[in-house]
Formats: C-alpha cells, structure tokens, sequence
C-alpha cells in the first residue's frame, strides 16, 4: 500500500468532445459504462485500492451528473475527516474544450498541489478504461529511479489529440516522444495514467508558466524526454482508450466476454460505484436473454441478445434488444426492436417500434427520449 | 444526553432460528440472506428508515459476528447518523454480574439504558426474522389515535393455518378482548406479526415489574402483554393487509423467496418509495452466456450463469457452469454449481461447490412416498463431490466424495 504517499488527481473533462452525444449532459467520468458504472470509478477505485486517501477531481464543466454521482466520496471510502475526495470546480474558465488546457486547469489548482504533504502524484484521465495495480507501478517508478512514469498500452494509437507516444528501451525507457504522430502501426502510447514527484511537478509547472507553455503534453512530458529519466509501463490486461462513439460501444460489448471481465473486475481490486438499492434482476417466463450483461433492477420479458442492460431497464414482453447499450431505467415496450442502439438514460421505445444501427455505427437515443 | 426522539425501534435479532438448522449454524436468524441480495434484517431496519424512525436498537445475542459486521455502522441503511442511527446492543456484564438475555422482554428490560437516553414517548418493538413491508408510522398514528398503551399489528392469516400463531380475539372497536397462544380450536383467524408499538412510559413499568417476578419467562408474548392486559391498560389491534412471512423453517424460507417471482405475490422489491436497503456487494453486473437458459428467475450481480437456470434466486457471484441445471432452487452467494451437476428444490448455502455431475434434491413428481420429500439444503462452504446424490430433505454440512457414499 504506497498510496498513503500520493495524491491522486483526476481530469474527469479530458477528451469529453471525442463522444460529444454521451457528454452533451455529463461530464467524460460520469459516461455510463459497463450496466452499473461510470468511468471515472475505474480510476477513482485504481486509487483507492492502492491506498491512496487524498483524490482531487478536476472539473471543467457539465459536472453536476458527475457531483451527484460522487456525493462525498463515500462509495471508494473517500469519505473522511482528513484527506478523502475533492472536487475541484474551474477558477475561471473561458477557455475552450480541449485537452490542451491540462496546465491552465493545474494552474487553477496549485494550491491544492502545494498544499499536500504527500511525495507523489498521479494523474489519470477517465476515457481510459483499466484496472491496474498502483503498488507495482510505484515499485517500477523507485527501481528504475524514473522521474516520471507513463502506463502505456501497445497497440493502435487512439484518433485523439495529445497522444503521448513512446519510443522504448528493453528496460522501459523513453528515448523519445512523439504526440499523436499519424501513424498506422502499433505504437506504445500512453493510458494518460502518470505518476512522479510532487516536486517535479511543481517544478515542471512553475517553469511551463513562466515559459507561457500551455501544452501538458507537448511542453511538461515530450520536451522533456532527454533532461528526465521518462519511463514507460505496460497495463496488464484489459485496457480501452475510449476515443469515439464505435470505441466506447465496442467496449462495452468487449466485456461480454468474461475473460475481459476477469480482467477489468479482477476480484483483488474491486471496482466501487454509487450504489442504487435494486432488487435484483428478473427473468420472466418466456424470456430469453443470450451472452448479455444485466445489472441489477432490470425485468426482463422479452428476448435480450449480445447487449448491456444497466440498472432497471425493462424489456417486454416481445420486444427483442441485439447487440445493444440500454442505459438506466430505460423502458423497451412490446414488440419493440432494437439493434446496435446506445439508447441513454431513461429513454422509452413505445410498442412496435424498430430502430436498427451498425456495428460500426450504433444508433444513439439521448436521454430520456420517447420514441 | 440525546435528543429527544419521538419514537425509537428495537430490533429483537439475537434468536436462532434453531429450525433453519445449518443454514444457522453460524449465523443468527436475521442474517439469513433472502432474495438474491437481501439478509431477513433488511426488511425491518429498511422499514424502520422509510417510516422516519432512524434511532434503532439491534439487539443480538446468538453468533453476532455476521451480523454485527453487516450492520456496521448502519450506513447501508442511512442509519449513520448523528443523532441516533442504529446501534447494537448485545447483553454486557454488570455490577451484578453478566446476564444473557434472558427472553424477549428481558432483552428491553437490560436495555433501558439505551431507551431513556433518548426519552421516547413510543417504542416499538420489532421481530427481525420476518419478510414484510410496513409503514410503522401509521401505525404509530393509530396507537396515538387510540391513546393506547399497547398496539400489536396483526394480520388474517387462513383459517386451517390459524392454530400455529399466536391469536386475538377482538372487540368491536378492535381493543383486544382475548389472546390465544397456539390453539387447537382456534377462534379467530388474526395472528400477530411480532410487531408491537408501547408507549415507553407504560412498558418501562411493566418492564419493571415482569423482572421481579421470579416465575416470569421474561417474554413479551407469555408474560409482559397479558400482564399488561390483566391490568386493564389499553391495547388495540392494528390490522396490517399485506405481505408477511415468517421465514422460520426450511421450507417457508425457500417459498418466500420463490414467492419473488410469482407476480400474484404482493411483494414488490422494485417500488422506488419503498426500498428496502441492503449491503450491496462490490461486483461487476451478471452475465448470462450465450448457452444459457434462463427461465422465471431472479439474478443477483456478479453472477453467471452458462447453465440452465429454472424457477431459481441466485445470489451475487454464483457461477452456473455449462450443462448445470438449476431449478426451484435459491443459491447463495458465491456457490459454484459445475457442469453437469443437477440442483432441483434446494437451499444451497453460501460458497458450496456442487461438483460435476452431482445431484441435489429431488422433484416431488419423482418420489414414491411425497412423505420422503423435502427441499434439501447444503450448508455454507460444504463441498458436494462429483457424482454425489444428495437426497431430498437431507441437510448437508460437512464435505461429501463418491467414495463416502
């Protein structure tokens, strides 16, 4: 448990505008995923089951889903009387959408930084999507004497601005860095899960504003690749850079296999979420439901196939949901059909009605549409 | 001292529950888990949080650990709270040595303490070993209104059933007349519920004087309520018309969880002004694959089922192999049913293993004598060898292999 000796700090805007629908009313953590979650409790329980007691949430905007999500914390035991959660709210934000302003939302919270007696900090974005063990990358951070360490996933590089991609030795290395370069191969780009010295950061910080630098990526990591010991390490398992509409679909459907499931919820580091005191799940007669996820509160009456239902959904008699996200408390009527949907929160689909989508283009229903 | 509060819950969670057999073995009675994420305490503690009485005292005695752990701090239950919350009173030693709790009343009568820190008008005294949903506050309303010193909720149970309950007989303005403990030829079909509301001032005399009575049982039901009434004080009725079960044997709790999934039953678990609250697990959602079959049941998070899974309740984190089959049967949390293993009218335990080919349980229509018939029961843990039978009504808890037999 190293975590007694980092803060943790969550971007929970970052890349919101890569799936503009599911953010138009929430912020990129309060994304439903997965029937039960949002996707900032994978990197909120990552913290927490390392033993990281001190967590600030950076905001931007549209964050009062994610305010309500969170309350006090008290779901990832970030509920306490000292240290605990704390949502950072924007200073004073007239700048754009863009991941490009990391610094000026570091800047806004420099006292929260400095106020903090622990030596380390990690950062995380929560469009990417792992379960990762923070003692082992410490361990790795210590041994290797790095200065700043970066989880990389290998593999396609996610059509993202602000992509840090790596070049590195055998030992982990970085000898150089590149930022979202156009590339078709795999590449080792980075899960945006960082950690290093809450010095360096200061530092790094304090340097990047006098220089008028703006670019977290580009100014504080790349330019800095051959002045600091840059190391790269690999996520283990299941990881996702969520970086569109198909990619977050694809996701979701990526957990109907439950060796990723294994992965993602490996028993040993629970992944915590709001709680909703559901009954659990019902299987009427004559019901049929096939390589599915279901969460709990769901009633199910009709034919549900290859999709995620999240909690209380309710399926009629009749109706048939393939290959389909059916978010919380939505409502799929007799008859009703549905393929390759992301139909969001409490939307309705009345009796009879078809709605079809493809595989890499899923229909999208907002939030509590009736059809 | 603490605030004033209007009316206060007892919970009585220290019995037993002796006919449940291993299912208690380590656990007390309210901690039976129930309806595929539920333990029975749930429904009286949820019921206390949604009539607006969050002072409650849990009183236990037979094997607290699980439940004292469950309870915690009552946060599950919005029971964490300044004022009040919940609070587990189990029995401690005195100046005058340590005394178990000796019944019922006797369990209040030591806890008067807890009681007068709060200077109650009401005390409602509760049974925590019951399935129901029920707005205490109206009934609270109905004892004010009555200006009663005692109100015993009560419902209508079938008149071929009435002989197993503790019975009234009514007047007219239904102020209690007569009671019947278990009779042979019962005269009325109005059973009570376990669920008393005294005004303190009231019970705390009666209290008082049943712990000096040498030859008193200490129990509310044979000693303190017909005392109470002997005296003359006012006691009324109040009929309470919906679901109630007493899950106290073997079969009455595998019906009442079965009872989940008849919609006839007038239980409804998904009612958003009525939740009943419960620890939830930290577990991802259930998945169901795409060879298995499920029929008519209930499935908890964390589960998953590859099988066939029939008429059932399957708590979180029960696995369901390719080729098990699972009918009229509720199975725990984390029980691991392997493939080609049978489970069919059963109460399996939490964290058994059913191992390949195993059968548990038999269906009624296959037996000779229905006499031999019965739901068999695997305990917590126990671990049911492959190609094992086990028999109906039998009650398993040590391990069993194909050599055994």
């Amino acid at each position: 448990m190293t975590g007694k000796n980092i803060v943790g700090i969550i971007f929970s805007n970052a890349y919101d505008e890569c799936i503009s629908e599911l953010t138009g009313l929430r912020t990129m953590g309060s994304v439903p995923f997965a029937c039960r979650y949002r996707l900032i409790d994978f990197a909120l329980s990552n913290m927490v089951n390392s033993g990281i007691e001190k967590v600030g949430v950076l905001t931007k905007s549209n964050y009062q889903s994610l305010m309500d999500h969170l309350g006090t914390g008290k779901p990832w035991d970030l509920s306490r009387k000292t240290e605990g959660m704390f949502i950072l709210p924007p200073f004073s934000m007239a700048d754009s959408g863009n991941n490009g302003d990391k610094i000026a939302s570091l800047k806004g919270i420099m006292g929260f930084i400095s106020r903090s007696t622990e030596e380390y900090v990690l950062f995380s974005d929560c469009n990417s999507i792992l379960n990762i063990d923070i003692d082992e990358l410490m361990d790795f951070h210590t041994e290797k004497g790095s200065d700043i360490t970066i989880v990389y996933k290998h593999g396609k590089i996610p059509a993202l601005n602000d992509v840090i991609v790596m070049d590195l030795e055998e030992n982990g290395k970085a000898t150089q860095i590149t930022v979202s370069p156009v590339t078709e191969d795999e590449v080792d780009y980075s899960l945006n899960v960082i950690l290093m010295k809450k010095s360096l950061l200061e530092r790094l910080l304090n340097e990047a504003i006098s220089l008028n630098y703006n670019d977290f990526e580009a100014d504080i990591i790349q330019r800095n690749v051959s002045r600091l010991n840059i190391y790269g390490f690999e996520a283990k398992g299941y990881a996702v850079t969520i970086d569109s509409m198909q990619t977050y679909f694809k996701a979701n459907m990526d957990l109907l296999d439950p060796a990723n499931c294994d992965e993602l919820f490996a028993p040993e580091r629970p992944v915590y979420t709001k709680v909703r005191d559901d009954m659990p799940a019902i299987y009427g007669l004559g019901s049929s439901v096939k390589n599915s996820l279901v969460a709990d509160g769901c009633i199910v009456d009709g034919e549900v196939e290859n999709s995620i239902l999240f909690r209380g959904v309710r399926v009629e008699k009749g109706a048939v949901v393939k290959n389909s996200i059916v978010m919380q408390g939505s409502y799929i009527a007799e008859n009703a059909s549905l393929n390759c949907v992301v139909a969001d929160k409490s939307v309705v689909i009345t009796p009879h009605k078809t709605l079809s989508g493809a595989e890499n283009y899923p229909v999208y229903i907002g939030k509590a549409i009736v059809i | 001292m603490a605030r004033k509060t209007e009316c206060i819950a007892m919970l009585l969670a220290g019995g037993q529950g002796s006919r449940l057999g291993i299912l208690t073995k380590n656990i007390a009675k309210p901690a039976v888990p129930y309806g595929g994420k539920y333990r029975i305490i749930d429904f009286p503690l949820s019921n206390c949080v949604n009539s607006g009485i969050s002072t409650v005292g849990v009183l236990t005695q037979y094997q607290p650990l699980e439940l004292n752990d469950y309870i915690g701090n009552g946060q599950a239950w919005d029971l964490d709270r300044a004022n009040g919350g919940v609070h587990i009173l189990s029995p401690y030693q005195q100046i005058k040595g340590t005394e178990w709790y000796k019944g019922t009343a006797n369990a209040i009568y030591q806890n008067i303490n807890f009681i007068d820190r709060y200077s109650p008008e009401y005390v409602a005294v509760l049974s925590g070993d019951h399935i129901y949903k029920m707005d205490y506050n109206k009934m609270l309303k109905y004892h004010k209104e009555n200006d009663a010193a005692c109100t015993i909720a009560m419902l209508e149970v079938p008149w071929e059933e009435a002989s197993r309950f503790g019975l009234m007989i009514l007047n007219d303005d239904n102020s209690i007349a007569e009671f019947e403990e278990k009779p042979k030829n019962p005269r009325s079909n109005k059973a009570s519920m376990g669920v008393y509301i005294f005004t303190w001032s009231k019970l705390r005399k009666y209290l008082l004087e049943d712990e000096d009575d040498p030859n008193s049982s200490n129990d509310f039901g044979h000693d303190v309520i017909p005392k109470m009434h002997a005296a003359g004080e006012r006691m009324f009725a109040y009929l309470f018309d919906g679901y109630w079960k007493d899950v106290g044997t073997i079969d009455s709790l595998w019906e009442a969880n079965l009872d989940l999934l008849n919609p006839k039953v007038d239980l409804d678990l998904s009612d958003p002004t009525w939740k009943i609250y419960s620890k939830t697990p930290t577990t991802p959602p259930h998945y169901v694959s795409g060879d298995a079959t499920v029929q008519n049941s209930m499935i908890a998070e964390g589960s998953r089922v590859f099988g066939e899974v029939d008429f059932s309740i399957l708590f979180s984190n029960v696995t369901v192999e390719k080729g098990a089959e699972v009918r009229d049967s509720i199975i725990m949390p984390g029980t691991v049913i392997k493939s080609g293993a049978t489970v069919q009218y059963a109460i399996v335990a939490e964290n058994a293993v059913i191992e390949k080919n195993a059968v548990v349980g038999q269906r009624p229509e296959a037996m000779k004598n229905l006499d031999e018939w019965g739901v068999a029961v695997v305990g917590a843990g126990v671990t049911i060898g492959e190609g094992v039978t086990v028999a109906p009504k039998a009650m398993i808890d040590t391990d069993i292999r194909k050599e055994d037999e």
